[in-house]
This record gives C-alpha cells, sequence and structure tokens, in this order.
C-alpha cells in the first residue's frame, strides 16, 4: 500500500486491498449463506431440474430410473396414419390442458379482483378510527388462521345440497328459488370455489393494503379536509394513488398465489371438470393417470408461467435489493 | 512520535468522494477536535481511523506502524457513538465487560475490577445492575464512555456524543469528558462535532474540514486569532465573524475583510455608519444588528447595558488590529 | 338545517356499523357454524340450525379414539416443528449475511430467494418424489420435512433479512470495536434483540407447515404417517352419501382452534410480519 508516487486516479484503480474487518465480514457471509443455498439447490434447484427433464422422456411413475429421452414429444407430437391424415397430439394440443388453463387464469382473475376491491374495502374501514376496531381486526384474521383444507371443508359442509346453511338462508330470504347443489353443478362450482377463496384471502390483501394505507400521512387528508374535497375525490384523487405500489404488490403476490392454486379445489370439487386448474391436472397425471413425463410437462408449463409473471411482479414492485447498511 | 498519522487517506463510496485526501497528526495524548458542516466529510474521517470503514487510498499509522486494513478491535481503540449504541438486552455491568468477555485470557475478577474503576470514575457504579432502558439519556452517555473507558484504549474515539442531550446536560457532560481528558493524559482522544462551541472549550487542536479536505488545524486560538481561510473565519466564533466587502474592504486593500462583532466599537467618530435592524439582548452582552448595505446584516457585540431603538443609526468603528483581511480566494492577506 | 344535517350524520354512522358488522359476521360465520355442527349428532346434524340446539362431544371422542386422527395430530406438530426449527436455525446466519454484509451478489441472490418463495411447488413435484425415494424416506415425516423446507427457508430468510436490516447499525459497529465476530454478533447481541421477530416468524413458518397439503398427500401413502390436513380431507364414510360431516367438523375445530388462539394473541406481530414478506421488499 506504499504507492504514493501514484497519481491518485491510479491509486484509485489500483486493486483494493481488503481490510481485515471486511475480509472476516464477507468470509462469516459466505460461511453462513452456504447450508441455505445447500439446503435450497437441494429441495428446489435439483428438484426443479429432474422435474423439466422428466418432461422431455417417457417416464412412468412405476419405473423412473428407465425413463427414456424423447424430445418435446409430451408437449407436441404428430403421427401420419396410413390413411394419410396427420394425428396431433401432446400436451399444446390437448383440450383438457386448456380447459384447466381457462380454468386457473379464470380464477385468479375473478378472485384476485374480488380480493382486491374487498380488500380495500375490509382496509379502508380498518384504517378509520372507531370502537371495536380491535375486535374488527380479530374477526377478520380468522378466515386466515383457518387451513385451507378445513375451510374448504367447513364451506362444503355449508354448501351441501341437502343440508347446507346457505341454501337454507338462500331459499329463507328468497334469494333462491330452489336448493343448489353449488359444488356438483358444472355452472355454480366455479362459483363455489371463488367464495371460499375471497372468503379466506380477502384478510390478507386487507392488511397488505392496509399496511400501505397507514403510511400515508393524515395531515393530507386533513389538507384535504379544510380545502373541502369531497371524500369521495379524497379516495380517488390521494388515497389511491398513494397507496397503489403497496395495492399492486399485493395483487401480483396474491396472483402468484392464485395461479398454483391446488389444496382448495381438490378437497371442494373434486372431479369437476369446469374447476380443474392446472395444479390439479398436473398431479392427477403425475400420480393418479401414471402419465409420470406427461404430468411433469404440464407442471413444467405452470412453471414457466409464474416465472414469467414473477418477473413481473419483481419489475412492477420494484423491490429494493440493495437496502440496509451494511 | 504522532500517535496517529494519515497520509493522503481518501475515501470514495461507489462514485462519491467524501474524503479527498487527508494528512493529518494527531499526538500523542491530544485532544483533536474534527469540525464542520454535515457534509463535510468529520464522521466518516472517524471510521476510517476507527477501521469501521476501509480507506480507499492514502496510509494511516498508530505509533508508526501501518494499520490500513487492521480489525478494529486490534487498533487500540474505543469509540462512543452518538445514539449510545448500547446493548438493549444487558445490563450496564455486562455492556462494559463485554469487550473483555470476549478477550482471551481475561478472568472474571479482573474484568469485575476493571469495570468497576471505570464506573466509579464516572459515578454510575450503583446503575451497573440496570438495563440501558432504566436510565435517563445523560446516564446512558456515562455508560457508553464507562464501556470506552474499560477497554483501557490508547484512542478514544467520540462521535457526536452529545447531540442527543438537552442543552443543560451537554454542558455538563462537556466537563466531564474534559475532566476525563485531563485524568487521562496518555490517551489521545478524537472528537466530532458540528458544534463550534464544544470544539472550542474542549479541544486542544481542532482540525477544520470541508467538503473532504482539511482546511486548518491548529489550536482554538490560533484558529480564532489566525484563521487560514474566510470559511474558517466564519465558522469559528459565535456570534459569526462579519464579512464586508466592497468599497469599505478595499479601503483596507483587501477584497474581503472580516471583523468579529466583539471587536467592534460604537464611537460619534465611527467610521461606518448603519441603522439599527434589532438588539438582542443575552443579559451579559447584547447584539446589535446593523445594516450596513451588506449583504448579510452586521452584528455588533456589546456589553448588556446597551440599547439600541430600531431604527437608530449608529457609527461604529473596527479596532484596526483584529481585522481579518481576506483576498479574492479568500485566503487572507497577512 | 341542523337536524337534516344530524340525520345525514346519524344514516352514515348507521350505515357504516353496518358495514362492520356485515365483515365480522361474515369472517366468523362459517367457524362459528362449524363448531356448532361439531357438537350435533344424529338427525340434529340435518336440521340446519343458525343458533345452539344440541351439546354433544360424541364427535370428538369419535375423532379422538378411533382411527389414525391422534396419530395424524402428532405428525403435524412433529412436521411443522422440526421444519420450523430447521428453517430458522439456517436462516438467522443467512439473513445476518444478506442485511448485514455487502458483497457482489448480494441482489441476485434475494432475487432468487423471493423467486423460490413464489415458485409453484406443483412444479418440483416430480423431482422431488424423486429424490425423496433415492433418500429412502418416502411415507415417512422427513419427506415432509425436506419438502417443506422449499417454501419455509425462502419465506424465513426474507422476513428475517427485512428484521435485521432495521436493527440499528451503531449497535453492531459498538460490538464490532468491542471485538465481536460476526457470529458473536448474532448470538450475543442481534439475537436476544430479534426474539419477538424469530417468533412472529416461527409462527407464520409454522401456520404455513401445518396448513400444506399437497407435498403431505403425495408423499405420506398411509393413514398413520398422514398430516393432519390429508386427514380431513380423506376423512369419509363408506359412500358419498355417508359423509361423517359432525366428526370432519369436530377435527377441523381442533386443528384450528390453536391456530385461531395463536393468531389472535400475537395478532399485532402477525400482522408486521406479514405486511414485512409481502409489502416493504
Amino acid at each position: 500500500m506504499t504507492t504514493e508516487t501514484l497519481a491518485p486516479s491510479a491509486r484509485a484503480a489500483a486493486p483494493k486491498v481488503k481490510s481485515e474487518l471486511m475480509q472476516q465480514r464477507i468470509r462469516a457471509a459466505r460461511l453462513f449463506l452456504i447450508p441455505m443455498l445447500i439446503a435450497l439447490a437441494v429441495v428446489a434447484g435439483w428438484p426443479l431440474l429432474r422435474s423439466i427433464y422428466f418432461s422431455f422422456t417417457d417416464a412412468s411413475l412405476s419405473n423412473l430410473e428407465a425413463a427414456q429421452w424423447i424430445g418435446f414429444g409430451n408437449y407436441f407430437r404428430w403421427t401420419v396414419l396410413e390413411s394419410g391424415t396427420v394425428r396431433y397430439r401432446g400436451l399444446l394440443v390437448d383440450p383438457a390442458w386448456w380447459n384447466a388453463v381457462w380454468n386457473t387464469v379464470r380464477f385468479a382473475f375473478l378472485s384476485v379482483l374480488f380480493e382486491a376491491v374487498l380488500g380495500m374495502m375490509v382496509a379502508l374501514v380498518l384504517n378509520a378510527e372507531f370502537k371495536g376496531r380491535g375486535i374488527v381486526r380479530a374477526a377478520i384474521l380468522i378466515p386466515w388462521a383457518i387451513p385451507t383444507i378445513v375451510s374448504a371443508r367447513m364451506w362444503g359442509w355449508m354448501l351441501n345440497d341437502q343440508f347446507g346453511i346457505l341454501n337454507d338462508l338462500g331459499m329463507r330470504l328468497g334469494l333462491l328459488s330452489q336448493k343448489v347443489a353449488w359444488t356438483a353443478t358444472a355452472d355454480t362450482a366455479m362459483t363455489a370455489v371463488l367464495i371460499v377463496d375471497i372468503w379466506k384471502t380477502t384478510p390478507f390483501m386487507a392488511l397488505l393494503i392496509l399496511a400501505g394505507l397507514q403510511m400515508i400521512p393524515k395531515d393530507i387528508y386533513e389538507a384535504a379536509e379544510i380545502d373541502g374535497v369531497h371524500p369521495v375525490k379524497q379516495f380517488f384523487k390521494i388515497t389511491l394513488p398513494l397507496v397503489r405500489p403497496a395495492l399492486m404488490v399485493a395483487i401480483i403476490f396474491r396472483l402468484l398465489d392464485a395461479l398454483r392454486i391446488f389444496d382448495l379445489i381438490y378437497v371442494l370439487t373434486p372431479n369437476s371438470a369446469s374447476t380443474k386448474t392446472m395444479s390439479v391436472l398436473a398431479r392427477e397425471n403425475l400420480f393418479d393417470f401414471d402419465k409420470f413425463a406427461y404430468g411433469s410437462a404440464m407442471s413444467t408449463l405452470l412453471f414457466l408461467i409464474i416465472a414469467l409473471l414473477t418477473i413481473l411482479y419483481i419489475w412492477l414492485g420494484q423491490v429494493k435489493f440493495d437496502g440496509g447498511d451494511r | 512520535m504522532a500517535a496517529i498519522e494519515l497520509r493522503n487517506v481518501r475515501k470514495s463510496f461507489g462514485m462519491v468522494d467524501v474524503i479527498k485526501g487527508v494528512d493529518l497528526e494527531v499526538r500523542k495524548g491530544e485532544f483533536m477536535v474534527f469540525v464542520g458542516p454535515s457534509g463535510c466529510g468529520k464522521s466518516t474521517l472517524l471510521r476510517l481511523i476507527s477501521g469501521l470503514e476501509d480507506i480507499t487510498s492514502g496510509d494511516m499509522l498508530f505509533d508508526g506502524k501501518l494499520v490500513n486494513a487492521l480489525a478494529p478491535s486490534k487498533r487500540g481503540i474505543a469509540m462512543v457513538f452518538q445514539s449510545y449504541a448500547l446493548y438493549p438486552h444487558m445490563t450496564v455491568y455486562e455492556n462494559m465487560a463485554f469487550g473483555l468477555t470476549l478477550e482471551k485470557g481475561k478472568g472474571k475478577e479482573e474484568i469485575r475490577q476493571r469495570v468497576e474503576k471505570a464506573a466509579d470514575m464516572l459515578q454510575i457504579r450503583q446503575y451497573l445492575d440496570r438495563l440501558p432502558k432504566q436510565l435517563s439519556g445523560g446516564q446512558r452517555q456515562r455508560v457508553a464512555i464507562g464501556r470506552a473507558i474499560t477497554r483501557d484504549p490508547k484512542v478514544f474515539l467520540f462521535d457526536e456524543p452529545l447531540s442527543n442531550l438537552d442543552a443543560a446536560l451537554r454542558v455538563a457532560t462537556r466537563i466531564e469528558i474534559a475532566k476525563l481528558h485531563e485524568s487521562m493524559d496518555h490517551v489521545t482522544m478524537i472528537y466530532v462535532t458540528h458544534d463550534q462551541v464544544e470544539a472550542m472549550t474542549l479541544a486542544d487542536r481542532i482540525c477544520v474540514l470541508r467538503d473532504g479536505y482539511v482546511e486548518q488545524v491548529g489550536t482554538p486560538m490560533e484558529l480564532y486569532e489566525r484563521p487560514d481561510s474566510i470559511f474558517v473565519a466564519g465558522f469559528i466564533g459565535s456570534p459569526k465573524m462579519n464579512f464586508i466587502a466592497g468599497d469599505k474592504a478595499e479601503k483596507f486593500g483587501c477584497k474581503t475583510l472580516g471583523i468579529r462583532g466583539e471587536h467592534m466599537d460604537v464611537s460619534a467618530d465611527g467610521i461606518w455608519e448603519g441603522t439599527v435592524i434589532h438588539t438582542e439582548n443575552l443579559g451579559a452582552d447584547s447584539y446589535v444588528y446593523l445594516d450596513m448595505g451588506q449583504e448579510e446584516p452586521i452584528v455588533v457585540r456589546l456589553d448588556g447595558t446597551a440599547t439600541y431603538q430600531s431604527g437608530a443609526v449608529v457609527k461604529v468603528s473596527p479596532q484596526e488590529e483584529r481585522i481579518h483581511r481576506f483576498d479574492a480566494d479568500g485566503k487572507p492577506i497577512r | 338545517m341542523g337536524a337534516t344535517f344530524d340525520l345525514w350524520k346519524a344514516t352514515k354512522w348507521v350505515l357504516f356499523y353496518l358495514l362492520v358488522a356485515v365483515i365480522v359476521v361474515v369472517s366468523v360465520f362459517p367457524f362459528y357454524y362449524a363448531i356448532l355442527t361439531s357438537f350435533k349428532t344424529g338427525t340434529a346434524l340435518f336440521q340446519v340450525n343458525y343458533w345452539p340446539t344440541s351439546f354433544s362431544l360424541d364427535n370428538y371422542w369419535n375423532v379422538l379414539n378411533s382411527g389414525s386422527f391422534p396419530r395424524n395430530l402428532l405428525n403435524s406438530i412433529f412436521v411443522s416443528s422440526v421444519t420450523v426449527i430447521l428453517a430458522l436455525f439456517l436462516a438467522i446466519t443467512a439473513s445476518f449475511a444478506l442485511a448485514r454484509v455487502r458483497f457482489r451478489g448480494r441482489g441476485l441472490l434475494l432475487l432468487t430467494i423471493l423467486g423460490i418463495s413464489m415458485f409453484p411447488q406443483m412444479a418440483v413435484l416430480a423431482g422431488l418424489f424423486e429424490v425423496i425415494r433415492a433418500l429412502g424416506i418416502y411415507n415417512t415425516p422427513w419427506a415432509l420435512i425436506f419438502s417443506y423446507t422449499i417454501f419455509t427457508l425462502p419465506f424465513t430468510v426474507w422476513v428475517l433479512t427485512t428484521f435485521m436490516r432495521d436493527l440499528p447499525v451503531e449497535i453492531e459497529e459498538a460490538a464490532i470495536v468491542d471485538g465481536a465476530s460476526p457470529w458473536v454478533i448474532i448470538t450475543r447481541v442481534f439475537m436476544p434483540l430479534m426474539w419477538p421477530a424469530l417468533v412472529t416468524t416461527g409462527i407464520l413458518a409454522f401456520i404455513g407447515a401445518w396448513n400444506e397439503f399437497l407435498f403431505a398427500l403425495t408423499f405420506t401413502s398411509n393413514n398413520d404417517t398422514r398430516t393432519v390436513p390429508v386427514a380431513i380431507a380423506l376423512l369419509s364414510g363408506s359412500t358419498q352419501y355417508e359423509i361423517p360431516w359432525g366428526n370432519i367438523m369436530a377435527a377441523s375445530v381442533i386443528v384450528t382452534v390453536p391456530l385461531v388462539i395463536l393468531v389472535l394473541v400475537f395478532q399485532r406481530k402477525i400482522v408486521s410480519g406479514l405486511t414485512a414478506g409481502g409489502v416493504k421488499g
């Protein structure tokens, strides 16, 4: 480090000798990160690669070791019959798959839309000062705390066609003319799934939005009040723009979650084609139909879709990755 | 031999240069104060000396030995932080003993003795079993200083230690630190502050920093009487030195004329004339603000009995031997 | 003028509290109804009631004394606890490195961890199945502990990193000057300050593991190794028309009540933990 004769610019460019402290910290950081990285590689990285690999093979559940590479066959292939007609096969021309994609997208879009609107409403209520706010906040945490499977079963019972309380309530209030088999009928199965998911997840949305609302300084509203801005206008001109970053992050966060939905549908509306999502179909193929490779192809496509959306999330959320002081 | 020597030390964070080449010697046993406006790099310089930050280039020597890469704990330093930085979950005793328990070969009894000795010096022995949150701000600051003493450092570093205390406590603690320095005469102390009063009252020597450079190093009286630049002249002393430009300065053969408020006299044959804008009476003395056609009002410091009506016209004269003359670059003409 | 103003105010007040009432009722009612049902037996089960009419603990007795439900409960507790402890152990040191040490690639690493936490579990199911069979832990609790790491570890690392970032820098620097190594800083300075964060993160991760269904369904194959969610999902009578609703509701209440109590007790902390994981980034 005795390079005093050099010009300042040359000194800055010279390789910097790290101090003992920095060396110690970087060494420690490396040591601290390695166990986590190994764990993640073993439980996430490797299995992901294997899943993608299986999607290019003819693997079957009973004999994974014998899997042979077949290229894109699971995704798309064609055979020319003797008669000369060409028959296309594979995931990309499978109507069951596209039905599942459509179901998933429909579910994700509708559930997140309702959750955002209702979540905003609940968040606004919780952001107001009123007696009993603590009780309301505790109450909305209950749906969030209940395991998905349990809520699926609870609602399955409430939505029961013969003895369900919702049919009873609907009839009493004159909303329904006859009892509806919510989970079994193709037309209503998706509605049933949506009701349960919205019930369970709106609290989560509301809490995230509430956190955003509470970051808005109160004096902005006081200033608006003095200027005589109507509350509705206050909401659209002040609240919404200021809470938008938090809202966007929450929405995309939820969207990614909704796209991988499995357990609620598996339990609430089993075997209903009108609610079968990508995850449900993929698992069915992997483990129930013994089409392991075909199911792997499905899960690989699902991964691709969600990976793209994750990148979108990070981009839109403008998540800061370099915060912190050291 | 200098206790600490900096040779052309630079520090940059990414593209931003914070310390732009500092040469400085701190003598053994000296109380050195780094002072300057916010953003001048004084805290960064202290952190470079502590070893908490790496120097980007240049050399740093402790007792003649190169310490560029040495870890803070091996430099023989102790540091008192602005926010006290006490460990909230440890008692006062544990706070003070923590560093010693990490050293190898320190017996329990030895640690106890050293903690108690430091506690006695600062009269905090009765608080040893308390947690930091049970103490007042002033007591916490004493504990922070006590923790530093326990380490028996060769160099004591203070990073704006009084800025979180209220005015009365600040004065009391300032005196405490001055007494501490007297009682530990072989310990070098470096103290960072933005408050020039703290600098003037505590320092053996002051290092004025500005924008990453050392502006001037000297004893408080040297800085007060012979500032090396307009910047130092304006920074040291309260009220701030008056700067007069234009014809009045040219008559004295300079671009800018500096004169302190306490070095001006009101008299009927005064050479300058000004209108009283405002008078502040502080009891012992009073500050009279005059409009003399300069950018800023001119402050004259008079004794407390002086009273002037706003709007009155008064004549003042500078004490000629106290005039500071500066050229166009802000450098003194001597 | 004054009277109409008051009327408008009163209407607003009534509407607001009506909304509050709707929110509370909708949130609580399904759980209330599950409890109500769990106390009913026989034909009472098939009469719709809005208020408690009968009280019988038969369903609870059935669930806890027959079949494998007690075993499933133990499985769930074991799997969730071990998963959380392992994740916290790995995450504390990792999050120190991520929150407190500047090194090249830190941003990318955080990005990867966030990415994995949003991972569709379906995407790794096939590969995990192979790994778990190769390790010989298929149909054991270890298969679940192993696979749950995929979501508990990124989550705990992420949340603890945001918490650790907020700890004052000067306290760490004081420890460095005192001669503390990174390990000492973590164990003797930061950990005691982070207890609330650790508890919060631990509870959230525990809930995640407790509720997990897909892996539990796939990597266990008999009644004795299943966890509670799978057991409840698969509870059924001999035919479609004999679903034992009373038992299901009793089992549901048993697994939910501890969670609800946990969540209500740690309400504030959990809300802050959730938002740290979701919004702050």
